[in-house]
């Protein structure tokens, strides 16, 4: 029973939380949008003049900025689609009866909490490396060419690493979806002679819905934002064949001083996750208000 | 009744998720292996790395760089730190919202996870210069704030969905032996949080330890944790791949063994409550 006087310290405990997120995300949106049409060089302050849209023009005409966008998508379907249907694959193969399961699933989730640095560098060079990589070392060992992964297929070879990453936290989520299910359901199911390919398309896809669509929810808001394995790999290279948005602000900002035009690109990033997001949340709506 | 398998089939049910767990750990395996070898050792081929002696020097040589530890500590304080932070100002939101829910409680909740969805590049440059000029620029209170600030929509959402299974008829029953609200908290809602503020601690520490954007842009020297630190062997004339490999393993050995312990709770908190 809430009354009149535990509504009002209610609204006190929870008012820190709400004041601390509003000022953290609105004092630097502001900012960014007003440095965003400003010319503003990080190395020679005070030499800010407005400059109206021309930030945004330079960033938008920019070649890279198509590459970018590109890249920005590209991994984040392609990494999507991976961990979404490897993850059910893994999932529904972890469930299975079988010896030591524990055991799996702990070397299974195990790259999930490896740091994306580790990660980036552990991939460059113990396998990607065309000289010393295992991998290289496999291929001559077939007789084979060494690739260099980073140099010829820079973006797949950061899609691959970041979807080691991400595949196990597709899996653990959706494997507890998974172990909720009615196993009784699914008896049932094959004793009126539903095929295999039946009960999973009509019982056990529907049960997962809700945690692949928060897998999608949850994995894009990191995967919009990837950086520090691109920083430590490539560098966006070569050319921009591996920049995504986040990477290109960066190098606007913080490498060539261009607080202007860095910022213009970080209003065009927060449209264009909020674009992402308004897809999300409907999806999300539907699928979590059940 | 549970359908009885047969041994043959547990038997190829058991390779193959051995094949998968062992494909998927590999590289871990593979650096842990490394860290244990010559740098002329560890860039040769992988039957010869393996047939090769073991030694502890990358270790040693790590530990010897006389400011391991500080970044090493840098990490530490910066997860632990912000995580104390984000419970201290999480978890009375969390409580109000859980028990004197009011017309507004889902709204403000999906706002926060809202807020989730801001590129952190959007608002990189204004906190980098508000840093730069009030002398937070590579400091570890600053970080210890930013990290705070970006994980606190996690922590209030999952402290919400754990004190949300608390029975609030234990409250009221508490109230009418006459318990004051201090004795309320301590004797009948702490005990029951606890692992729920468990597991939420234990969350927010690997997501801290593990972030990579804030850390790596507002720090230089100072106050640069292991994810800097790791970093900085991405550079091409330093191919030392042993030292690389012991470095790493130090890095993420302790996130490692907090996560395999966590696992049931990381889900929930990772998915805001919405898979159990």
């Amino acid at each position: 029973m809430a009354t009149q006087h535990s509504r009002a310290s209610a609204r006190l405990m929870i008012s820190p939380s709400v004041l601390l997120l509003l000022g953290w995300m609105l004092i630097p949106l502001c900012m960014t949008v007003y440095f965003s049409f400003l010319r503003y060089d990080l190395l020679s302050p005070g030499t800010e003049v407005f400059t109206g849209w021309d930030n945004y023009y330079y960033f938008l005409t920019d070649p890279s900025f198509n590459d970018a966008v590109i890249n920005t998508l590209s991994l984040l379907v392609g990494v999507l689609l991976v961990t979404v249907i490897g993850g059910i694959g893994f999932a529904l193969l972890l469930n299975l009866p079988a010896w030591g399961q524990g055991i799996v699933r702990v070397l299974v989730i195990a790259p999930f909490f490896v740091m994306p640095t580790v990660s980036g560098l552990l991939w460059k060079n113990m396998f990607m490396n065309p000289v010393n990589g295992v991998f290289a070392h496999i291929t001559l060992a077939f007789g084979g060419q060494p690739f260099d992964f980073l140099g010829q297929a820079p973006w797949e070879s950061i899609i691959l690493m970041v979807s080691w990453q991400w595949l196990p936290f597709a899996t653990l989520i959706l494997l507890t979806a998974l172990q909720s299910l009615d196993q009784e359901q699914l008896e049932a199911a094959e004793m009126d002679g539903a095929s295999w390919l039946n009960r999973f398309w009509h019982i056990i896809l529907p049960h997962l819905s809700r945690a692949i669509t928060v897998v999608i929810l949850i994995q894009t808001i990191f995967l919009l934002s990837i950086f520090a394995e691109i920083l430590v790999t490539t560098n966006g290279g070569p050319g921009t064949a591996s920049t995504n948005l986040t990477y290109l602000i960066y190098v606007q900002s913080l490498l060539q001083y261009d607080v202007g035009v860095g910022s213009a690109g970080g209003v065009i990033a927060i449209i264009l996750a909020n674009i992402v997001a308004i897809f999300l949340m409907r999806m999300v709506g539907k699928n979590l208000d059940k | 009744m549970a359908r009885s398998i047969t041994t043959k089939q547990k038997a190829i049910n058991t390779a193959v998720i051995w094949v998968l767990g062992l494909v998927m750990f590999f590289p871990i395996f593979w650096l842990i292996i490394l860290s244990f070898k010559t740098e002329s050792d560890a860039i040769m081929a992988p039957m010869e790395v393996l047939m090769s002696g073991w030694t502890m020097e990358s270790y040693d040589a790590v530990n010897r760089r006389s400011d391991y530890f500080k970044f090493f500590s840098n990490s530490v304080i910066i997860a632990l730190g912000s995580t104390f932070l984000g419970l201290l100002i999480a978890v009375p939101a969390a409580w109000a919202m859980a028990f004197v829910p009011g017309k507004r409680t889902k709204d403000i909740l999906l706002w926060m996870l809202s807020t989730k969805m801001l590129p952190p590049v959007g608002v990189l440059i204004p906190i980098y210069l508000l840093f730069r000029d009030t002398g937070l620029l590579d400091t570890r209170i600053g970080l210890v704030f930013v990290l705070m600030m970006i994980n606190l929509p996690i922590i209030v959402w999952m402290l919400y969905t754990y004190f949300k299974e608390i029975p609030v008829d234990i409250l009221e029953a508490a109230r009418m032996d006459g318990a004051s609200l201090g004795k309320e908290v301590l004797y009948v809602l702490t005990p029951m949080a606890l692992p729920g503020l468990a597991s939420t601690m234990l969350l927010n520490i690997i997501l801290a330890w593990n972030e990579a954007f804030w850390t790596l842009n507002l720090t230089s020297a100072k106050a640069a944790p292991l994810t800097a630190f790791i970093a900085s062997y991405s550079s091409p004339e330093g191919l030392f791949y042993a030292k690389l490999s012991a470095a790493s393993v130090m890095a993420i050995a302790p996130i490692l063994i907090m996560g395999w312990f966590s696992q049931k709770q990381l889900v929930r908190g990772l998915t805001f409550g919405a898979v159990k």
